[in-house]
């Protein structure tokens, strides 16, 4: 007889927890919610990046099992509100969230959204910003009230420095878009290239005149116009892409007039999660996501999740529910959080991001991993990433 | 006559025992097999899909393959290599530990988040345990009485009593705790804390952190310090900690708690196998595809051996 005795954790209330604290019998709810923030636009470039309904909630419910998991444990139970917004209706959905008592909000929007509702929210929730990587919210536009776990632009074009550099490919040719978002983006590139001794040879504007994107023979006009778009650069030994609007950097590489290779926006990317990254114990992490949303988990979802763990880390170090001693202890400098990256997370306390770092992928795969280990640092390698304490611009 | 005589022989050749070493290559897909005292390799064959933790049981008759892919156990006859049989196991089997006695397998389900146990003899599931997220880690108390599971998310050793499959105390730790490891007179548990860069050294008796140890490697980044495999020597006195990327074994002094030295072996150390008469111990390096065998007593490294793709668990036969 195939026998099996499933012992249910509602059982576990009544044991002694030597090293954690005798649970009531009803568990603490500890409330989040996760704001995600909708521009209307045009599809992406590709098809394999079509937004799914579940962006970044579908990375914010994995977090609340996680978090439940070890909740049982710890007598806490985590909840996560999910609210889909427009830029309009963000900051009404933010007042209603704050004013059913929730203190923490994920938010997952564009720059001058996420500043937008860390203003309207005040001292009433602690912000964690998911998405936007806006170098201005690190610096002269930073809020106290919010905590950046999506890397900034700075990190993730310095964690591409550090490659390149190391490659010696130190001649860059910087194509950018002619979005808001793409100069900033472009000038963390500029900065980069400065602070690790790289040279950009020539910096050209790809304007964004709308077009046909992906129609039918579509590629044909591609393979046209982007060769001649790259010609007469001067010698270079890679280009970079500056494109967070996603109108041309996908359509780079191997049309440029030079054979070089493409990186940033395109090519080798900079960025904080891969769904093929396998190092750390990733493997059961990306499985786990797998099995709960039936797809591949993208940077929204993990930035999402990684911003409910730090939630759920804090409860269950400092053994309690109150968002006062959660939000101390987070912004402290005694708090990291584990996020299948190797080493400790934790909270830089001049501009509140979150230290972490920067994955360099390919299509398939995750090519490396920066800090470099030839750049040093006195205090961490990860401070070689983004800005430093000495050139912040933040003052709180 | 015949069978006397080769035991003669082979004892006058070789007054150490030669022990067969079994080591999973995760990426390989296979075991290596090395002879512990020509220390070469003897062949290497196929272990099912992803094959991480390995044991063997106290009689030497079975070797135990967690084939996290298949997300079962494979059964080996240690001399011969060929599957026997296969155990169930629960998805995504990690690690695993025997009851001292050899019976009954408890398992680490790492995606699951359960500690299955399974009766060696009748094959059976005695019990599924669920524990807290990504469990990895399992000990086994000297006297059988409790299991140690520790949770990689959620950062707790649990203490699982045998009689009762029931969770009797959790003890939180540093980030990522990977492994839990008893010294054999049951006095001190340890747990390796990836993440966090620490050992915690936990009275069994009272279930609270007596000792916190610390790494300090010079001209080693404090981020490659990442604690993973350990194993106590049977006096208790001397602890060797894998410190993963950090390419380093630790040597800790079992009474004082203190690191006494550090031991540089190949790429990403991960676990660690002592030969029955603890003269040697190897490890397994990720990396560099590579075991290290460290002479224990005069606490050198003396010889590295290649294996397969990616070597993570190692064992070696008990006679």
């Amino acid at each position: 007889m195939f026998q099996r005795i499933i012992i249910l954790l509602a059982g576990l209330a009544g044991f002694a927890l030597p090293a954690v604290a005798q649970q009531a019998a009803e568990p603490v709810l500890i409330r989040s919610a996760v704001l995600r923030v909708d521009n209307p636009g045009l599809p992406p470039i590709s098809r394999l990046e079509l937004p799914t309904e579940d962006l970044g909630f579908a990375g914010a419910r994995l977090a609340i099992e996680d978090n439940d998991t070890t909740g049982r444990f710890m007598g806490q139970d985590f909840e996560a509100v999910e609210v889909v917004a427009t830029p309009e209706t963000a900051a009404a959905e933010l007042d209603k969230l704050i004013g059913e008592g929730i203190q923490f909000v994920v938010v997952l929007a564009d720059d001058p959204v996420t500043l937008a509702l860390a203003d309207q929210a005040g001292d009433r929730a602690l912000i964690l910003n998911a998405l936007a990587r806006g170098d201005n919210l690190r610096g002269a536009d930073c809020r106290f009230n919010t905590v950046h776990v999506a890397p900034s632009h700075a990190m993730i074009a310095d964690g591409l420095a550090q490659f390149l550099v190391w490659k010696q490919w130190q001649n860059w040719f910087l194509i950018k878009g002619s979005h808001p978002q793409d100069e900033d983006l472009a000038q963390a590139f500029q900065r980069a290239a400065i602070k690790f001794g790289a040279r950009i040879v020539e910096e050209r504007v790809f304007e964004d005149t709308g077009g046909a994107r992906r129609t039918d023979s579509g590629h044909v006009q591609v393979q046209k116009q982007m060769p001649v778009f790259t010609q007469r650069a001067p010698e270079h030994d890679v280009v970079i892409a500056a494109d967070e609007a996603d109108i041309f950097a996908a359509y780079l590489p191997y049309q440029t007039w030079d054979p070089r290779p493409v990186a940033g926006s395109s090519g080798l990317v900079p960025r904080s999660w891969h769904p093929a990254m396998e190092a750390w114990g990733a493997t059961q992490f990306q499985n786990r996501f797998e099995k709960l949303a039936g797809r591949q988990m993208r940077e929204a979802d993990y930035q999402a999740w990684l911003a409910l763990r730090i939630i759920g880390e804090a409860a269950t170090r400092q053994q309690s529910a109150d968002p006062a001693v959660l939000k101390d202890f987070i912004l402290s400098p005694d708090f990291d959080v584990a996020g299948f990256k190797g080493q400790k997370l934790t909270v830089r306390d001049w501009d509140h991001q979150l230290r972490q770092p920067i994955l360099l992928t390919t299509g398939l795969l995750m090519a490396s991993v920066s800090p470099q280990e030839q750049f040093l640092h006195q205090t961490s390698a990860l401070d070689t990433l983004g800005i430093d304490r000495p050139e912040t611009e933040c003052s709180f | 006559m015949k069978h006397a005589l080769v035991l003669t022989l082979c004892l006058a050749a070789s007054p150490a025992l030669a022990n067969r070493v079994f080591v999973t290559n995760e990426k390989g897909n296979d075991v290596t097999v090395i002879d512990s005292e020509t220390m070469e390799v003897i062949g290497s064959y196929p272990a099912g899909n992803r094959p991480r933790g390995i044991t063997i049981s106290p009689d030497g008759k079975e070797l135990y393959v967690c084939a996290s892919d298949d997300d079962l156990v494979r059964v080996f006859n240690p001399e011969t290599m060929e599957e026997t049989h296969t155990l169930p196991s629960g998805p995504d089997p990690e690690l695993f530990v025997l009851h001292p006695s050899g019976n009954p397998l408890y398992i680490a389900n790492e995606d699951d988040n359960l500690v299955t146990v399974v009766d060696t003899q009748t094959h059976k599931v005695l019990a599924e345990i669920p524990v807290g997220v990504e469990p990895e880690g399992m000990g086994v108390s000297p006297d059988g009485k409790y299991v140690i599971n520790t949770s990689e998310t959620t950062n707790m050793a649990h203490f699982i009593d045998t009689e009762s499959f029931e969770i009797v105390a959790n003890v939180l730790v540093d980030s990522r705790p990977r492994f839990a490891q008893y010294n054999d007179a049951g006095t001190k548990l340890y747990v390796t804390s990836e993440i966090g860069g620490t050992v915690s050294v936990i009275d069994p008796a009272t279930q609270q952190i007596t000792t916190k140890i610390g790494f300090d490697i010079p001209g080693v980044l404090p981020e490659a310090i990442q604690p993973v495999g350990a194993r106590v020597t049977a006096d208790g006195k001397t602890v060797f900690v894998a410190l993963g990327p950090a390419n380093r074994v630790a040597v800790i002094d079992g009474e004082t708690d203190e690191v006494i030295d550090y031991l540089l072996v190949g790429q990403r150390v991960w676990q660690l196998g002592f030969s029955p008469d603890q003269k040697y111990l190897f490890t397994t390096n990720g990396n560099s595809n590579d075991v290290s065998v460290i002479d224990v007593a005069a606490r050198e490294v003396i010889k590295s051996i290649p294996v397969g793709q990616q070597p993570w668990g190692v064992v070696v036969a008990p006679n």
